[in-house]
């Protein structure tokens, strides 16, 4: 122990006293190596989220950017196209000195990322960073490439020595698709994990990052009213949609390959579902949390080539309407290949075999050019078991059904049933509405914003785990070839409409899709 | 771009009438748009002398987003002896379709003297029921605040704005016991705070935060107190004793006590050439011989860190300055928030009094 005019200076303290009370946390000293940044996600949303962090004074006090990309530039154009990109589509108006500040240090190393000279000119950036530092600096390495390179990126980064650091913690923070069937996302667990431990990959599903995501877990641990409901004696069942009205735009190339049980379902409506029906974590560390959302993904039966035409529905949009435009069918847009039979709508009748929730079943559906652009989880409770007003014309009673929307209003909605005014006792249903825009001055950060600060902190709560990915693919893989072996015709469904009339065929006795 | 979308006045009136009208207004604009929604966070009732109204709804106006979802202005005016009241609502645009549009309300009420007496009945109907309510009193009126806070959870203060800073503190002090004070001069420290936390964040230094001797705050000169919270901050999360301060050439100096019973030595030096209100920077040396200074620049904080053998790194710590009327937009946020160390802070920095 070092002991400096008679006061011991190096004993490491448990507990930052300074921090309490502050809203934004620390974060330590850090590089920010973003693979892919030349590329679409960069600009659009890696960038302007850096900005942003920058201007409310949320990155690290030392940070530094480095960018890799296959283009040939200098450091000089690529900091001109990222603020090109900042200007473009920050959230706000750049502070320019603030912008000028922020790009002053960004670096940028050109090459292939399979060769080695990348990763030994990207190690001497980092460590020119260090040194000019004078400590040493967290590194998290951002892969916002194309799947296919994550291996390649990963191995490299391992073999060239760079994710090796004695005195500082280095990081991995991987997009998605983590694979694109459950072997490959086994395959690159198995890669990634050979060079990183668990606790240094950060696999990315954008919709964590997203205040009403986190606000359900909000909504259901924060309030007792809603818990002694939340079972199987009370819901009858759960609706969860992500609805959009556009249709595939330019991203023909990658939507094709992908397809909407993919592009959404795997992922992001399974996580919404996990969120639904996880029981209370012990706590909110990213491991308690993980570990509840994955017993509640092993809960759902994987599907058999049995009941997969029973449990699952695929569809594809033809000529339509939105907007009050005429718009193409799939197969008319640009880019997409002549017959595909990748699907743009997805629905799946999904069952959580445990004792909170067994016989509940949980729908899913997802497209593209439906009548409208929604995400929400619809939960209807079960009818009450004695309709005494049956002789008034209460033909209006229908179950209470909780809405959570997500998007565009993030807001709760409740239907009761109330009396219609007047001298009968008629009943018809209303709604409790709730919207979060008007009970917060707050607007909600960027999902990339919390999620980049998250991942360079070191906290993977909104981050999925390794089981947690392969616990989505074991749901979803099944479906994806079986699929693959019968490839078509596709049912078709009109652009602009509430999906496919095959989709109704999934619902049991009674239920009916919510209108979109 | 906020517009105003409704508009209702009358002299002579009450606080019924006024009551009446806002309900009346919101029901129409709504029964046009159901895309139209009140906003319901939060109440802020400000009492403002009436020849100051316009600079204060220049401030109010400035804060954007974090705009209260009722204002009550209390517009004063001694010799006044009718009440006039205006009601504003205002839009943030047209709701689009599946979208919908918050409608802040603004409520202006001139009253006299005459009206003091019985402000609660007149401010009282016209807060909406079950929001929190901030009291703002930017230009003094003790006594009124007094009465108003009835209402209130929380109060808005900028404790720089009394003439004394020992006066700043104790009225800051005197109000936390009765209702949530949000100070703006705190609020000013808060990147400071953030940063001195950050420079010790990493395990190896914290250590460092037990073996601090000096402490330097340089502050605009009308921000004394603002230095004094900072001061205040670091002694109580560090359990300081603080001494109270001497005067020196343009300057105040002093002393606290570490938890291990040794001297810090503290200094406030003013900084005229500093064109806003708040901190310029600060100093801070470690017995063996670390030495961090942190001061405004271009872009962020400008960090200077020189270790025990007289190495020195500068870099600049980004984030953009949130000017006055962000921090007054800040100061309506935080009547939501609750912060534990403020009062600590306030507390310790009255410490630095006789």
């Amino acid at each position: 122990m070092a002991i400096a005019a008679g006061r011991p200076t190096d004993l490491p303290e448990a507990d930052n006293p300074l921090t309490a009370g502050l809203e934004r946390l620390p974060v330590a000293p850090t590089t920010l190596v973003i693979f892919g940044a030349t590329g679409d996600l960069a600009k659009r949303k890696l960038l302007p989220a850096l900005y942003n962090l920058a201007h409310d004074g949320t990155l690290p006090e030392r940070f530094h950017l480095v960018g890799v990309s296959r283009g040939e530039k200098t450091d000089e154009e690529f900091r001109a196209e990222c603020e090109e990109s900042i200007r473009q589509f920050s959230r706000r108006e750049p502070n320019e000195q603030v912008l000028r500040a922020l790009l002053a240090d960004v670096r940028y190393v050109t090459g292939t990322f399979d060769d080695d000279s990348v990763y030994t000119e990207l190690g001497k950036v980092l460590d020119g960073f260090e040194k000019q530092a004078g400590e040493p600096l967290n590194r998290a390495f951002y892969l916002s490439t194309a799947p296919s390179f994550f291996p390649v990126i990963v191995e490299a980064l391992g073999s060239s020595g760079i994710a090796e650091h004695d005195q500082a913690d280095v990081r991995v923070i991987i997009e998605k698709p983590f694979g694109t069937t459950l072997e490959e996302a086994r395959e690159l667990n198995r890669t990634v994990l050979s060079t990183f431990e668990e606790q240094q990959i950060f696999r990315i599903d954008h919709y964590l990052g997203k205040e009403t995501v986190q606000n359900m877990l909000a909504f259901r641990f924060a309030n007792g009213m809603f818990e002694p409901l939340w079972n199987r004696n009370y819901i009858d069942s759960v609706q969860i949609t992500a609805a959009e009205d556009l249709g595939i735009g330019t991203r023909a190339g990658y939507y094709d390959q992908s397809g909407a049980l993919r592009d959404l379902i795997q992922n992001h409506m399974l996580q919404l579902l996990c969120h639904v029906a996880m029981e209370p974590p012990v706590n909110f560390t990213a491991e308690e949390v993980r570990n509840e959302k994955v017993k509640v993904l092993l809960a759902i039966p994987e599907p058999t080539l049995q009941n997969i035409d029973e449990m699952s529905v695929r569809a594809q949009y033809s000529r339509g309407h939105s907007g009050g435009e005429d718009v193409p069918g799939y197969l008319e847009e640009e880019g997409v290949p002549e017959g595909s039979t990748t699907e743009t709508y997805a629905a799946m009748r999904l069952e959580v075999d445990n004792w909170r929730w067994a016989g509940v079943p949980f729908y899913l559906r997802t497209g593209k050019r439906l009548a409208r652009k929604i995400t929400e989880i619809a939960v209807t409770l079960k009818p009450v078991p004695h309709l005494a007003f049956s002789q008034d014309g209460s033909l209006g009673v229908q179950p209470n059904q909780l809405v959570l929307t997500l998007q565009p209003n993030e807001g709760v909605s409740l239907r009761l049933g109330a009396k219609i005014p007047g001298t009968r006792m008629s009943i018809r249903p209303v709604n409790m509405e709730f919207l979060y825009g008007t009970s917060f001055l707050s607007q909600s950060p960027e999902a990339y914003e919390r999620l980049i600060t998250d991942a360079m902190r070191g906290d993977a709560t909104l981050f999925t785990r390794n089981d947690e990915v392969e616990a989505q693919w074991r749901i979803c893989d099944p479906i994806v070839g079986a699929w693959a072996q019968t490839p078509g015709p596709l049912a078709q469904y009109e652009a602009g409409s509430q999906g496919p009339a095959e989709a109704n065929l999934l619902l049991d006795e009674g239920h009916r899709w919510r209108a979109i | 771009m906020p517009r105003s979308d409704a508009v209702w006045s009358e002299q002579g009136t009450t606080p019924d009438a006024i009551e009446a009208a806002l309900r009346r207004l919101l029901q129409e604009r709504h029964a046009e748009n159901e895309g139209f929604v009140p906003a319901r966070v939060l109440n802020m009732i400000t009492f403002v002398d009436r020849e100051w109204s316009g600079e204060i709804a220049n401030r109010l106006r400035g804060v954007g987003r974090y705009h209260a979802s009722r204002t009550l202005v209390l517009s004063f005016e001694p010799r006044r002896t009718r009440m006039d009241a205006h009601v504003s609502i205002v839009s943030e645009g047209d709701p689009t379709r599946g979208e919908f549009a918050l409608l802040r309300e603004t409520v202006v009420v001139e009253i006299g003297e005459r009206h003091l007496d019985d402000l609660i009945t007149i401010a009282d109907p016209l807060v909406v029921s079950d929001l929190p309510t901030l009291l703002w009193s930017p230009h003094g009126h003790n006594e009124v605040v007094g009465e108003l806070l009835t209402l209130a959870q929380a109060v808005l203060v900028d404790s720089v704005d009394e003439p004394d800073a020992h006066e700043g503190i104790d009225r800051a002090c005197l109000l936390s016991g009765q209702a949530y004070v949000v100070d703006l001069a705190w609020l000013r420290s808060t990147p400071w705070r953030e940063r001195v936390a950050a420079a010790f964040d990493p395990p190896r230094l914290r250590g460092e935060l037990r073996a601090i001797e000096s402490l330097t705050v340089r502050h605009h000169p009308d921000s004394t107190v603002a230095a004094m919270l900072l001061i205040g901050w670091l002694a109580s999360r560090l359990r300081w004793e603080t001494e109270p301060l001497t005067a020196e050439q343009d300057a105040l100096a002093g002393r606290a006590r570490d938890a291990d019973r040794n001297v810090v030595s503290l200094r406030l030096e003013a900084a005229p050439e500093l064109q806003v209100r708040g901190l310029e920077g600060l100093t801070l040396k470690t017995t063996n011989g670390h030495e961090l200074a942190l001061d405004r620049g271009p872009g962020g904080l400008h960090a200077r860190d020189r270790n025990a053998a007289g190495e020195q790194r500068e870099w600049t710590i980004l984030g953009a300055s949130r000017g006055e009327t962000g921090i007054l937009g800040e100061g309506i946020r935080q009547a939501l928030l609750r912060d534990p160390t403020y009062v600590p802070a306030l507390r310790s920095a009255q410490g630095l009094f006789t």
